[in-house]
């Protein structure tokens, strides 16, 4: 798995190439941490390249979710392919998480 | 018919179990949907990492087994794990999900997604092996 995050105008932006597994997760937990740590209030996940997470990654995102909730950062996961997407409805975290198709519908969304 | 892979308890062979369970699905024509092909690797691949790590502290001595039955009614999928700890599943009761989060908890999902992924889950205990019987009818077009 490969992660890079970029600033575009008020967002941090972080995509996401590979597997997200019990491996790898731990790196994706340490790019939200930054992103948290540097205060950054508009934080976007992208997908296009995601091709499979299992439960450690959706506990990254996870464990975050009250401190976005405390601290009122926006958090927004885009273009995930459908079987990525499959991953988050099973449990239902489709309905905690913002999960939508385009970058442009997740930063309408953050000014809402 | 019957596909086995064993593999030796480090991190780094999650990835070839999957790619085992994914070149056997794959085979088995029309089956499975892409989609579900994807929970039913995520299901072994859930249950592959919690005996890696928590049962085997990911000792690359130690080794567990996936096997793979291809049945008339549906796919059942076996792994053995050879730690003398006994698993017991009528023990495990599902996490709330409201509670994870207000506890900024990062585990606790896995055998949620087992659970909800596969037709049945059982896990039979005999000669000091584990072996987790995870299976799936053919049958079933929609998600469970």
């Amino acid at each position: 798995m490969q992660i890079t995050s970029t600033k575009e105008g008020d967002f941090y932006i972080i995509k996401i190439y590979g597997d997200v597994d019990v491996s790898s997760s731990l790196t994706l937990d340490k790019n939200i941490q930054k992103a948290m740590n540097e205060g950054e209030k508009y934080i976007l996940i992208e997908g296009t390249n995601l091709n499979y997470i299992s439960s450690a990654g959706l506990g990254v995102f996870m464990s975050y979710l009250q401190d976005f909730k405390d601290n009122k950062i926006y958090f927004s996961i885009y273009a995930l392919n459908e079987k990525v997407k499959d991953v988050f409805q099973i449990l239902g975290l489709d309905q905690l998480i913002s999960i939508v198709e385009t970058s442009e519908e997740a930063k309408e969304n953050a000014y809402k | 018919m019957l596909h086995l892979y064993k593999a030796s308890c480090t991190r780094d062979n999650l990835k070839l179990i999957r790619q085992f369970v994914q070149a056997v699905l794959h085979d088995f024509k029309f089956q499975f949907s892409e989609i579900e092909i994807n929970q039913l690797i995520l299901a072994v691949d859930e249950v592959c990492s919690n005996l890696i790590i928590y049962s085997h502290q990911c000792n690359p001595a130690e080794s567990i087994e996936v096997r793979i039955h291809d049945l008339n009614e549906k796919v059942l999928f076996e792994i053995i794990d050879r730690s003398t700890d006994q698993f017991n599943i009528k023990d495990y009761q599902e996490p709330d999900l409201q509670n994870i989060i207000s506890e900024r908890r990062k585990g606790g999902l896995g055998l949620m997604l087992v659970n909800r992924i596969m037709d049945s889950v059982e896990v039979i205990y005999s000669n000091k092996e584990n072996t987790w019987q995870l299976s799936k009818n053919k049958s079933k077009k929609s998600n469970k």
